[in-house]
């Protein structure tokens, strides 16, 4: 992933051996090299603006408090000790914890199977199945989630119908103790076919000698898709699997839109994000809120780092 | 298949032949039952995907009376055909203000996704190609940003933009918009495979300016990276929820995301004015349009570009 092709950039691009004495076209070729700053430099101050700024300003906001008495006073990292034994904030972690052991397996599988179902057939039937899969992601989240509600809805979804027919009343997808599982579903519909079509170029990207080798040496359909086929892609499935731990923690969009139609299965607090987002604008704790944010920040990133740290045979990282 | 091809001058000889004919034919026809299995598992695949697309292009075509208790239930169309009254409403209800929703979500998405992809491109080629002073500094940077979560922004994002005077205006959705670094990190990979150095000193030397370089050599080179950054940067901006969300109050601003949620938000609370299922219905068919007709006629574009990174 990211880190893999940052280690092969820095090998490319280390500076040749060069002769140690200056020359008048080595000062020119440095003269030259400066250029590189102006086209990184319309980027780099957007960066600057809108992330190094942002996260700095979040960080000195939640070292201050505000109350009505005191005014907003300096209290350091009292804020950061009140999230860490914030029952709401731990709570919130915990549940997306969840949702991470979940929802990211149910996506790679289906992702992985149907790359590799499509990868042995090329029938009009499977190019049309591989757009099908991959036109949810076209779809924004918003409408998605505002979809599956109506689907889910007692009142619009067709669930009472389809279980009507096999003699079944219809489950509750919007109660308590499904909607974890409703979640689970809509994450899989919206993103499963985005991964489908990354994993599906890697495994295009394979030479089929390969498998010509592996079939003298007696192996059958299975063992090639998961002997030689997955471990060849590991590197594009480290990826995929660190672009769903990323949108799986600041899980935020399909449980706000939800809320609306199953307010007494989500609470306000459901997620972290969620959480943060209701302390500021409905209860205008914007150092609280900043620290909330900053703490999902750090704990996102540590748990991409430690990712990449245990996978780093599969994704190449030395 | 190519291996089974008998050479002409193969000896015609027919106990060779008969096996092979045996052979492939029981291969084939193990093969057949496992394309059969193959081809269900797609079916239900497919069904499964593609089943809400369908819930949704049905029910744009009711009433609310027709979504509560259509004829042919919720999977199948109703008895009335309200497709075209439903999108009248569009334009008279809250005087057609759903369409400056989507119109605001065209214009986010244009040039949000287009100004991130320029100054992804300008960066990731800045450095894939010199090597200036801080280069691997910035860059170690930009790849940990890429594991910051972007929602932890949207928070100190609005304090930083209402310190400014900036909330509650377009700038406040466009210019977060702007900061994509995966971009300028597909950037940098493609820029440094697709163009060799010595292309460019061959331009240098023919006497053509570092802009030059960039602009007429290099650029051309970079299309397949530039239709991908800018694809998937368009996507996440029209996708954006939350940053419009805590940004943005005057509902006039509003992208067509945030807006329907709060059709949905209003309808589910209860009052009988507010109740436009059949609108939320059908605005969120119409806004579904043109990024499926996007992405089925771009097909050729996104199809190898989006594994890029991986593929490394």
């Amino acid at each position: 992933m990211a880190l893999t092709t940052a280690a092969n950039a820095k090998k490319a691009l280390s500076p040749p051996r060069r002769a140690p004495r200056r020359t008048g076209i080595d000062r020119m070729d440095r003269k030259r090299q400066r250029w590189g700053w102006l086209f990184v430099a319309p980027f780099g101050v957007v960066f600057l603006t809108f992330l190094v700024a942002p996260l700095a300003y979040a960080f000195w906001m939640s070292l201050q408090t505000n109350t009505l008495a005191t005014g907003t006073t300096f209290t350091g990292l009292a804020n950061y000790v009140k999230a860490f034994s914030d029952p709401i904030f731990l709570g919130g972690l915990g549940r997306v914890g969840q949702f991470a052991l979940i929802m990211i397996p149910a996506q790679m599988i289906v992702a992985l199977v149907a790359a590799l179902v499509l990868d042995n057939l090329s029938t009009a039937l499977s190019k049309f199945s591989r757009l099908m899969i991959f036109v949810p992601y076209a779809i924004p989240v918003v409408i998605g989630a505002l979809m599956w509600g109506f689907l889910y809805s007692p009142r619009f979804g067709p669930a009472t119908d389809i279980f009507g027919l096999i003699g079944l009343a219809a489950p509750d997808f919007l109660a308590k103790g499904s909607i974890f599982a409703s979640l689970v579903n809509i994450v899989t519909w919206q993103w499963a076919g985005y991964y489908m079509i990354i994993i599906y170029a890697a495994l295009r990207g394979i030479d089929p000698a390969i498998y010509e080798a592996a079939r003298l040496d007696g192996a059958n359909g299975r063992q090639i898709a998961l002997r030689v086929k997955v471990p060849m892609i590991s590197s594009s499935m480290v990826m995929v699997l660190i672009f769903s731990l990323i949108g799986t923690l600041q899980f935020f969009t399909e449980p706000q839109v939800l809320r609306a139609v199953a307010q007494g299965a989500i609470p306000v607090s459901y997620t972290p994000n969620m959480y943060a987002y209701s302390l500021a604008f409905s209860y205008s704790q914007f150092n609280y809120a900043s620290a909330i944010s900053f703490s999902l920040g750090i704990v996102v990133f540590i748990g991409s780092y430690l990712f990449l740290f245990v996978t780093r045979k599969q994704s190449g990282l030395k | 298949m190519a291996i089974l091809t008998p050479r002409p001058d193969a000896p015609s000889d027919p106990a060779g032949i008969g096996p092979t004919v045996i052979v492939r034919r029981r291969n084939s026809g193990r093969d057949g039952g496992r394309r059969i299995g193959s081809h269900v598992l797609l079916l239900v695949l497919v069904i499964y995907f593609i089943t809400p697309l369908w819930w949704l292009a049905v029910a744009a075509t009711k009433d609310t009376s027709g979504l509560f208790s259509g004829t042919g239930g919720p999977l199948w169309f109703d008895k009335d055909f309200n497709l075209f009254s439903n999108i009248a409403g569009l334009f008279e209800h809250q005087g057609g203000i759903y369409w400056r929703w989507l119109g605001n979500s065209f214009f986010y998405a244009i040039t949000g996704g287009v100004g991130a992809t320029i100054l992804a491109v300008l960066a990731g080629y800045g450095f894939a190609k010199y090597r200036f002073r801080g280069r691997n500094a910035f860059f170690s940077l930009l790849l940990g940003a890429v594991m910051v979560p972007m929602t932890a922004l949207v928070i100190p994002t609005f304090v930083l933009l209402s310190n400014i005077g900036l909330v509650n205006t377009i700038w406040a959705v466009i210019l977060p918009s702007l900061l994509s670094p995966f971009g300028v990190y597909l950037m940098r990979v493609y820029t440094q495979d697709a163009i060799p150095d010595e292309l460019l000193d061959a331009a240098r030397v023919d006497g053509a300016g570092e802009l030059r370089t960039f602009f007429q050599v290099a650029l051309p080179l970079l299309r397949p990276a530039i239709v991908t950054v800018l694809l998937l940067s368009v996507v996440g901006t029209w996708n954006n929820f939350f940053l419009p969300l805590a940004v943005l109050s005057d509902p006039n601003l509003l992208p067509v995301t945030v807006g329907l949620n709060n059709w949905q938000a209003l309808s589910n609370a209860g009052a009988g004015g507010e109740q436009v299922w059949n609108l939320i219905v059908t605005g969120a068919f119409v806004s579904v349009l043109p990024l499926i007709i996007a992405f089925l006629s771009l097909q050729k574009y996104w199809q190898g570009g989006l594994s890029l990174g991986a593929l490394k």
